[in-house]
């Protein structure tokens, strides 16, 4: 698109022609943003079960995307996070933990929504890519917190059980903007499978809490 | 331009998981990737990818019966010395940016008389065939081995590709909400075990584009930046990247660009 194109109409009333002429090449930061957009969407092709509706935002990542790297205002991040805290859908039976040795095999397993990847599955959460857990694996990121003994620490509630299983469900209903994706909400996995991972991080049994 | 720069970025090392020996310690798990990484740069196969693509670059091949010598890689037609170190460029007779695997396709259809859609066929060698194009790739960068990194921003295009491509870095989407900032935008994090580079400050950019391409180990591949961008997407749960898209080309500006000063030292080998 020429960048002259990109100049809103109220911003050429305001504009005296001699300056305009200064400002065609440089546009401003909302709409190399859309354009972007724009780009990206006809730079990719759907592969496998990864479609391309995968480029098209929800508020939360376009709200996200725009404040990377910036500090995001409290007002902003309020809105993200009541908006994600609707989201959530709470187990019709009211349990919240399900069995911790599923919730080990989920967080392990990194296969799941690439285009790479059988949409009969396996699929799961990949938990300690970013995350330390049972303390017996190694191999764990660091991108995240780690989560050795996560309900030892804050204690065998049902304020902390409803805390994890919401987390897993839907990050950013506690922490806008956070990296982790939101299991539930997105359809990652599934209400048994969160009841698992929160398994794994609440039951009294888990490697985790050893 | 902005003060963009600041927020560098460079190679996109992207979301690879490491499996470790779990029954060592994880301290002495690490040295001994490191060891097993240091006495991978003994040999490296990718010296194989140069002198395949080098010979091919000579060969008169396409509807044109034509070598590809003549190609202009930004410094003139028949220079392929440093050129890699100055891509992705403005071109003036194609009107647009382009990076290496481009402004090659582009050589292939005027100078060869390839079809736009042959040009761009295999891109990614597999086990059943070799890709020319990885070859082309090893050849050119290796040619550029060395040389100090430095990518213009001098025409308007070469600024917006920028500017996009810094967009394109923090851009979420998906089912996971990943953007390439999401594994590359803070220092001295891992994925499992896989030291993550931090592609928003200069000296990560420098160390990971300058790294790139690479012969990868666990594929017996050489791998192209293009690639390196195509399977980051992969694992961000994206669609699949266009070989050679606009979008490709705006963050391979924004990573080369970022990586400026910095000696370019590839073909590599990692694991």
């Amino acid at each position: 698109m020429h960048p002259l194109r990109l100049i809103t109409l109220s911003a050429l009333a305001l504009i005296p022609p001699a300056i305009l002429v200064g400002c065609v090449t440089a546009p401003n930061d909302a709409e190399v943003s859309a354009k972007a957009a724009v780009v990206l969407a006809a730079s990719f092709k759907e592969q496998g079960q990864a479609k391309l509706d995968r480029l098209t935002q929800d508020d939360t990542q376009r709200t996200c995307s725009e404040y990377a790297g910036k500090p995001l205002p409290k007002d902003v991040a309020e809105r993200i996070e009541k908006a994600n805290l609707a989201t959530i859908k709470w187990p019709a039976d009211g349990k919240l933990l399900g069995d911790w040795k599923n919730g080990e095999k989920i967080a392990q397993e990194g296969r799941g929504m690439q285009f790479s990847d059988d949409p009969k599955g396996p699929a799961g959460a990949n938990c300690y890519a970013c995350h330390q857990l049972a303390p017996q694996e190694l191999s764990y990121g660091t991108i995240g917190p780690g989560l050795y003994q996560f309900g030892k620490l804050r204690g065998y509630t049902d304020e902390i059980r409803k805390y994890a299983y919401g987390k897993v469900y839907n990050a950013e209903a506690y922490n806008a903007c956070t990296n982790m994706p939101r299991f539930g909400h997105k359809g990652i996995l599934t209400e048994q499978q969160i009841k698992d991972v929160v398994a794994l991080l609440m039951d009294p049994d888990s490697p985790v809490n050893k | 331009m902005r003060a963009n720069y600041r927020r560098a970025a460079g190679g996109v090392a992207c979301l690879f998981v490491l499996s470790a020996a779990t029954a060592l310690g994880q301290g002495s798990a690490v040295e001994e990737i490191a060891k097993y990484r240091a006495a991978l740069q003994d040999g490296n196969p990718a010296e194989l990818w140069e002198v395949r693509g080098a010979d091919l670059w000579k060969q008169k091949r396409g509807a044109k019966n034509a070598s590809l010598e003549a190609c202009d890689l930004g410094l003139g037609p028949g220079t392929v010395k440093g050129a890699y170190a100055r891509l992705p460029k403005y071109f003036a007779d194609a009107n647009r940016v382009m990076d290496l695997e481009t402004r090659i396709v582009w050589c292939m259809v005027t100078q060869q008389g390839y079809s736009e859609a042959d040009a761009r066929k295999g891109p990614f060698g597999g086990p059943d065939r070799k890709s020319d194009m990885e070859a082309y790739v090893a050849y050119v960068t290796s040619e550029s081995r060395g040389i100090k990194m430095d990518v213009a921003l001098a025409h308007p295009q070469e600024q917006e590709a920028y500017r996009l491509g810094e967009k394109m870095f923090y851009f979420r989407g998906g089912t996971h909400d990943f953007a390439c900032a999401t594994c590359h935008g803070e220092d001295a994090k891992r994925i499992r075990l896989q030291d993550l580079p931090n592609l928003t400050k200069i000296d990560g950019a420098q160390k990971a584009y300058t790294t790139w391409p690479a012969y990868r180990v666990s594929q017996g591949e050489l791998r192209s930046f293009q690639w390196r961008l195509y399977d980051c997407f992969r694992q961000q749960r994206f669609p699949e990247l266009v070989f050679t898209s606009e979008a490709s080309i705006a963050l391979t500006m924004f990573l080369a660009r970022n990586a400026n000063g910095a000696a370019f030292d590839a073909p590599a080998i990692k694991r």
